[in-house]
């Protein structure tokens, strides 16, 4: 039963002590810790948020750099097309020309053959004519070497012209 | 280093038993009262009895109050273990009588008082160490003493007080803080060799359940009263049954509380006495090394108890005085 029956003195001490405990406790032992506690909480918290934060702006930049460098891309392939279209239609162009320039010489040199051909030929004609002329002198010339064919000669045409 | 000592002071608790059983108390083997050494062990004294002999007894400060004699201060030697009277007062079983049979109070620095005080100091001590540290290395990792405080500390705070006490829980948190601090190291304390049964005395539980008790009276709000007399929700009679059990628990609460806490802890020294003890009644060296080994195991146990106590009290004088001040719902 001794054990049950709480004593007077030893409640009055305890009250005293223990009130006294929580006392001096809360002021020089739970206040400074707490708040340590609490300023050091908050400050991981912050950091926490600002690395997170940083986080989400080096997503932000990762993405934006993805997007100018795929716009880049997209800027590099327009003007590669731009360039070989331009390319094509120059090399068309140039085939076109070329073969209008050639057609064009061709038919010059076919134009200048056949002129140099009808000179040719008028030449040659000429100068057959002359050559037949100088062969029918000559000839005649032979011919009527001596009198008795001229006056052969002569007497045909006089006969032709007794049978007008 | 520290799982070293931890382990020598295991097995110095643990052998003790044994030891004194070979030592010094052999002669005494035959008037040897079992029940009558653990009372003594487990009961407040004025005198710290350490070991036998002359010096083995430490006197300790007697103060008494009388309305015919005032205040009256002496040491406990003066009455020379029951043998002597002094200044009309004499020992009879371990209390103090005045011979003239006048009535007084006792408030001497008995071997609780004198082991309160000790506690008081060390956690002193320790606590305030502790917030140097903070102060000290302020805003920067924990170091030392602070490392082994601070999951403490934040696991009373986390939950132990705020989940029961609600947006309002830093004003309770160091009475709560200090309320688990003083159980847990009281509790420690009270395992060592030689050290008295402090928190295993129900004038320490009565005195914490009651400030519990008074705090859970000026916490309380206007709905836990209406919770009391006219329970919402019950019919009228019903009432008459539950109203008179509410106004009995406001009090069974804190009761259970100082109940539980003391049980525990005597409980604990009981066994690990009586397990000691069973080596002086068999007087046997295999029986010593045995109930040394389980009196070793217990006190492990025991060591986990002191921590659970410590958290059981805190945690329910928490949940106590958070539904007296729990807002409607």
């Amino acid at each position: 039963m001794e054990l049950l029956t709480p004593g007077v003195g030893l409640i009055f001490w305890q009250t005293v002590i223990f009130l006294s405990l929580v006392f001096l406790l809360s002021k020089f032992a739970w206040k400074p810790i707490l708040s340590a506690l609490r300023i050091r909480e908050e400050s991981i918290e912050e950091a926490l948020s600002l690395a997170e934060e940083a986080r989400k702006e080096i997503a932000n930049l990762k993405s934006d750099n993805e997007k100018l460098l795929d716009q880049a891309r997209q800027e590099r392939e327009a003007i590669m097309r731009e360039a070989r279209e331009a390319a094509n239609v120059m090399r068309e162009e140039a085939r076109t020309e070329a073969g209008k320039t050639t057609e064009k010489m061709i038919s010059d040199a076919r134009a200048a053959i056949e002129a140099e051909k009808q000179a040719a030929m008028s030449d040659v004609r000429n100068q057959v004519t002359e050559l037949s002329l100088v062969i029918a002198e000559k000839i005649l010339k032979t011919q009527l070497a001596g009198n008795k064919e001229q006056e052969k000669l002569i007497t045909e045409y006089v006969k032709e012209l007794n049978l007008n | 280093m520290l799982r070293k000592i931890i382990v020598l002071l295991l097995i110095f608790v643990g052998f003790s038993g044994t030891s004194m059983a070979f030592s010094g108390e052999e002669g005494e083997s035959e008037s040897f009262n079992t029940g009558e050494m653990i009372m003594e062990h487990i009961s407040d004294a004025h005198e710290w009895h350490l070991w036998n002999g002359h010096y083995g007894t430490l006197p300790l400060p007697v103060i008494l109050y009388s309305q015919q004699n005032g205040i009256v201060a002496f040491l406990s030697s003066k009455f020379e273990h029951g043998h002597a009277s002094y200044q009309g007062y004499k020992m009879e079983e371990g209390h103090i009588v005045a011979e003239d049979g006048h009535s007084f109070i006792d408030f001497s620095i008995t071997k609780n008082v004198a082991q309160l005080m000790f506690n008081v100091v060390l956690m002193f001590v320790v606590f305030f160490t502790a917030a140097k540290g903070y102060k000290k290395r302020e805003g920067r990792a924990p170091k030392g003493l602070q490392s082994l405080l601070e999951p403490i500390i934040i696991f009373v705070r986390d939950e132990i007080v705020k989940p029961n006490i609600g947006k309002n829980y830093n004003k309770y948190l160091p009475y709560f803080l200090t309320l688990f601090f003083f159980i847990w190291f009281g509790n420690l304390i009270g395992l060592m060799p030689g050290a008295a049964n402090l928190t295993g005395n129900i004038a320490i539980t009565c005195v914490l359940a009651v400030i519990t008790l008074v705090l859970t009276m000026f916490s309380s709000n206007k709905h836990y009263w209406k919770h009391i007399f006219w329970p919402p929700g019950v019919p009228v009679p019903i009432k008459f049954i539950i109203v008179p059990i509410e106004i009995i628990g406001i009090l069974t609460k804190p009761f259970s509380l100082m109940i539980r806490l003391f049980v525990a802890i005597t409980a604990g020294h009981i066994v690990l006495l009586s397990l000691m003890f069973m080596t002086f009644i068999f007087a046997s060296w295999g029986v010593g090394i045995g109930s040394s080994l389980v009196v070793l195991f217990i006190n492990i146990i025991e060591i986990l108890v002191a921590t659970i106590q410590a958290y059981v009290f805190t945690l329910f004088s928490s949940m106590y005085i958070g539904m007296a001040m729990e807002e409607h719902h």
